[in-house]
């Protein structure tokens, strides 16, 4: 199963397409293959072939080192490797309309720290995943306009372990811990948007992927290294929580300069807001009540692609992605700040039917000293905090077939 | 094709160890210092609080979070070597020698069926056994038990000793029979050291409520009983000696000087008042008292005292007792001006922790009214005259406190008498040697009286929940030792201008919950 990685800000993945990653991840107003079907899906009935498919994955290698000098902390996150991907297909019924069916993963986690580590009682290994599967319909109204909309049915995942804080161990030196986990749990939302070609060269798109909350119902709760005597009060059990996968507006331009060049601009704004908290509710009437606290984010995206000839096609860009983190919210299962995102990658023309995808994203975070202030112990803040840095390198691999 | 796999291998190997790498990484050596201090290789002297020892016993996670291994983890980012210790065997703790338990296992957490907390000894049997001697030599040279001039007595380590003038936990440390602790120390020509030693110079004295002597003008330490208080002037010529040998080589180091012990939980949990009486129960106790006073007026002059000084004696046992708390009765020598050789304790005076409450909740500290007691009172409510038995009866109800069970004025005062002197005399030996003075006294003192904030909780004196002290009242917690090694390593910080990392005492436990 896919497995995704936090990589814009948050937990949001923004690895959804192999051509429009080696563009800086831009493709609202951009129609090269059936990835429109997520990043625009009006855009797929502006797509020239009669049917086209895309599969594409990649590969996540994350790293997380932290420091705090105050008490000579070190440690650098074993993240093990992951692998979101994509598959998207289109389909034209004819001039007007076009159907299409795109599965993939925006929103996912993948951390692991050493055991133990001095900020286990935040977190000591999160994986989240979400695979998102959405048939979708396009309809072109005019030439120059064309919209398309499609539901999602998200299944997720969530395994997320702790320790229950930063000393209790039982009479072995083992510490207290928890780790709840829940798999397929089902929502619904929906994607869609709106293109208009303008003229031969400019294009202008606007795309809405709606709130979908994950509710976790009576997942598993497995207390670990519980005092005989605490036994009552760390029960096994279930618990309850909610995990919101945030709203996304896009809006983005795109100019074919000429045949050859082509460059695309793309605004994303992620509704983060509506991550307050991070509240597990467990059936032995324990809660673990973790604000968050998040605000809305912005992307900035910009990428080009130069056609060298019938068979490669190169592509590059950049964007800037905004944490939604906010001052004293920084919580390890997430160390994300604001980060510099640099993208290549180039299309190889194999045959008539099928072109290889490749696409390369570095992403550059800076240090930044930073601290999670809303841990309490026994009622008092126990603020965790020093210094982060992180950095990831991610290839990926895509196929396109056309008819 | 096969050329392809090795470059995308390659390629993977690379991205996986392309860390970032920190403007300022800690972890790069110079980035913490050592000072004018060589932390290169630390020897730790002392006692039970050096070795660990906590909840009554010494094991194995407690001997991780001793103080001085605390600080050499710290000391290691700052060019400190490898600290080794005499680790046990066990987190269950306790001690056999020949197979047969020596020491008790450890101290935890249990709750009897209202689900109020008790202190028990965790049920099994200790693996640690003394004549299967772990390889030396150790860093942490604290043993359990010792006194100032043990460290400098041959044959402390002695197997054979054990139990009369050997140490079963320097057995297991020593290099031969015959070695003494500042000689396996000084062998390991160690850099750095740290000296706490002292406490049970007093401690042994208060701990077991005073019944032993302060030797104080005795220089003979060999002629000491093991509750005794050590002269003054031994322990100086013992300090120094050990002071001197360890800086000898010009090795810098810390001398941590003597806590106000009484202040432990181990003297302050049972209150000096805790005889909670109701208004019946109080005027019942009076006119008990009253009836003694009485008896003994009569029996002084029977004895040929002047009425006039029989009834002045004897007023003193006409105690008032009142609705609420009232303080204990306890035993005292009996003398020309105490001839019952009991009364009422003060304000000042201390109950221990080992005292039988069951006891005390059936009339120990007070008086044992039995039916037989009852009935002469009786008799004399009614203006009866009573046999000499039967005032004798009265007076032996009285239940007072044994002295083992309590340190009163003169036994405090003995005790910090001796302490301040053993406190000027470290003070004067770190300033003339160059070493940093960690006072522990004021950092006890302020633990005891405000509790000790370090900023992401906090803990008090409080037994069993205040954070500092184990379940045995007397020992720290691991988060306890954790205060005193950020305290030490802000000391020698400041002393050797080094810029050693601190501690998070918030990182290590406190009591244990079985």
């Amino acid at each position: 199963m896919a497995m995704a990685i936090s990589y814009a800000g948050g937990f949001r993945v923004a690895l959804q397409g192999q051509r429009a990653l080696a563009m800086g991840h831009t493709g609202v107003a951009v129609v090269n293959n059936a990835e429109t079907a997520f990043f625009n899906p009006a855009g797929m009935s502006f797509l020239e072939e009669k049917f086209t498919a895309s599969f594409g994955a990649n590969a996540i290698f994350s790293n997380i080192v932290f420091q705090n000098e105050a008490f000579g902390y070190s440690t650098a996150a074993d993240n093990p490797l992951s692998t979101p991907f994509s598959l998207y297909g289109s389909y034209k019924i004819n001039e007007k309309l076009s159907l299409g069916i795109a599965v993939y993963t925006p929103y996912g986690s993948s951390v692991e720290y050493p055991e133990n580590w001095e900020g286990s009682h935040l977190v000591q290994d999160i994986s989240l995943r979400a695979i998102f599967f959405q048939p979708t319909i396009s309809y072109k109204i005019s030439d120059k306009l064309s919209i398309g909309a499609g539901p999602i049915y998200v299944s997720g995942s969530v395994n997320f372990s702790r320790n229950l804080d930063r000393a209790t161990t039982n009479t072995e030196g083992e510490r207290l811990g928890v780790t709840i986990d829940q798999k397929g749990i089902g929502a619904w939302g929906y994607n869609a948007g709106v293109m208009f070609k303008a003229n031969e060269k400019l294009t202008l798109g606007l795309n809405y992927r709606s709130e979908i909350v994950m509710e976790a119902r009576g997942g598993d709760a497995d207390f670990r290294n519980v005092p005989t005597f605490l036994q009552g009060q760390f029960a096994d059990g279930t618990f309850d929580a909610d995990l919101p996968l945030p709203a996304e507006l896009s809006v983005g331009t795109s100019y074919q300069i000429n045949d050859q060049w082509m460059v695309a601009f793309d605004y994303n704004r992620v509704f983060w807001n509506s991550y307050d908290a991070l509240d597990v509710i467990f059936s032995n009437g324990l809660e673990s009540i973790n604000p968050r606290n998040y605000k809305d984010a912005s992307s900035y995206r910009f990428g080009f692609q130069y056609k060298a000839n019938e068979t490669f096609t190169l592509r590059g860009g950049y964007y800037f992605d905004e944490s939604p983190v906010q001052e004293g919210y920084f919580a390890p299962e997430t160390p994300r700040n604001d980060s510099n995102n640099f993208t290549a990658g180039l299309s190889v023309q194999l045959s008539e039917r099928f072109a290889l995808d490749a696409s390369f994203l570095y992403i550059h975070f800076s240090e930044i000293d930073a601290s999670y202030d809303y841990y309490l112990e026994n009622g008092v803040a126990a603020p965790f905090g020093g210094t982060y840095k992180n950095n990831a390198f991610i290839p990926g691999i895509g196929i396109t077939y056309s008819l | 094709m096969k050329n392809k796999f090795i470059y995308i291998a390659l390629a993977m190997a690379a991205f996986t160890s392309c860390e970032p790498e920190f403007n300022d990484p800690i972890d790069e050596s110079g980035f913490y210092t050592q000072g004018e201090a060589d932390l290169s290789n630390y020897v730790a002297l002392g006692n039970s609080l050096t070795s660990g020892y906590t909840d009554g016993a010494l094991y194995l996670d407690a001997q991780m979070s001793s103080y001085p291994n605390i600080m050499a983890e710290k000391f290691a980012m700052a060019g400190g070597g490898a600290f080794t210790q005499p680790l046990v065997n066990d987190n269950l703790g306790g001690l056999l020698l020949g197979g047969q338990q020596i020491a008790d296992t450890r101290l935890v957490l249990n709750f009897d069926e209202n689900g109020n907390p008790f202190p028990t000894r965790l049920a099994g049997t200790p693996t640690t056994e003394i004549t299967n001697a772990p390889e030396g030599p150790f860093n942490n040279m604290g043993v359990p038990g010792a006194k100032s001039f043990h460290l400098v007595t041959p044959g402390y380590g002695n197997v054979a000793g054990i139990g009369t003038t050997a140490n079963p936990y320097f057995a297991r440390m020593a290099s031969s029979a015959e070695a003494t602790v500042l000689g396996d120390a000084l062998a390991q020509q160690p850099t750095f050291f740290s000296l706490w030693i002292g406490n049970n110079d007093v401690l042994s004295y208060a701990a077991s409520g005073g019944i032993g002597t302060d030797q104080t003008g005795n220089l003979d330490p060999s002629s000491y009983g093991s509750n005794d208080i050590t002269d003054p002037n031994v322990f100086g010529a013992v300090t120094s000696e050990i002071i001197n040998n360890m800086s000898a080589n010009g090795a810098k180091g810390v001398v941590i000087n003597i806590p106000d012990v009484t202040l432990a939980p181990f003297f302050r949990t049972v209150p000096n008042n805790a005889l909670v009486l109701s208004a019946e129960l109080a005027g019942q106790l009076t006119g008990f008292f009253q009836a003694v006073a009485g008896i003994t007026t009569q029996g002084l002059i029977q004895q040929g005292v002047d009425p006039a000084t029989a009834q002045a004696l004897a007023s003193q046992y006409a105690i008032t007792f009142n609705e609420g708390p009232n303080r204990w009765i306890i035993d005292v020598p009996v003398s020309q001006t105490n001839p019952l050789g009991f009364r009422q304790m003060t304000e000042e005076e201390l109950v221990l922790l080992t005292v039988d409450q069951a006891a005390l909740a059936s009339g120990y500290g007070s008086v044992v009214l039995t039916p037989e007691v009852l009935q002469v009172l009786g008799k004399l409510q009614q203006g009866m005259e009573i046999t000499a038995e039967e005032g004798a009866l009265v007076i032996g109800a009285v239940s007072g406190l044994d002295d083992q069970d309590a340190l009163d004025n003169d036994e405090i005062a003995a005790v910090n008498q001796a302490r301040a002197a053993y406190n000027s005399t470290l003070s004067a030996l770190a300033a003339q040697n160059d070493l940093v003075l960690m006072d522990v006294e004021s950092l006890f003192t302020r633990i005891a009286e405000m509790g000790y904030d370090y900023g992401s909780g906090s803990v008090t004196t409080d037994f069993g929940t205040g954070g500092a002290f184990s379940l045995d009242g007397i020992h720290f917690t691991p988060r306890g030792y954790a205060i005193v090694a950020h305290e030490i390593i802000e000391a020698i910080n400041e002393g050797y201008n080094a810029s050693i990392p601190g501690v998070n005492p918030g990182d290590y436990p406190t009591v244990f919950i079985q």
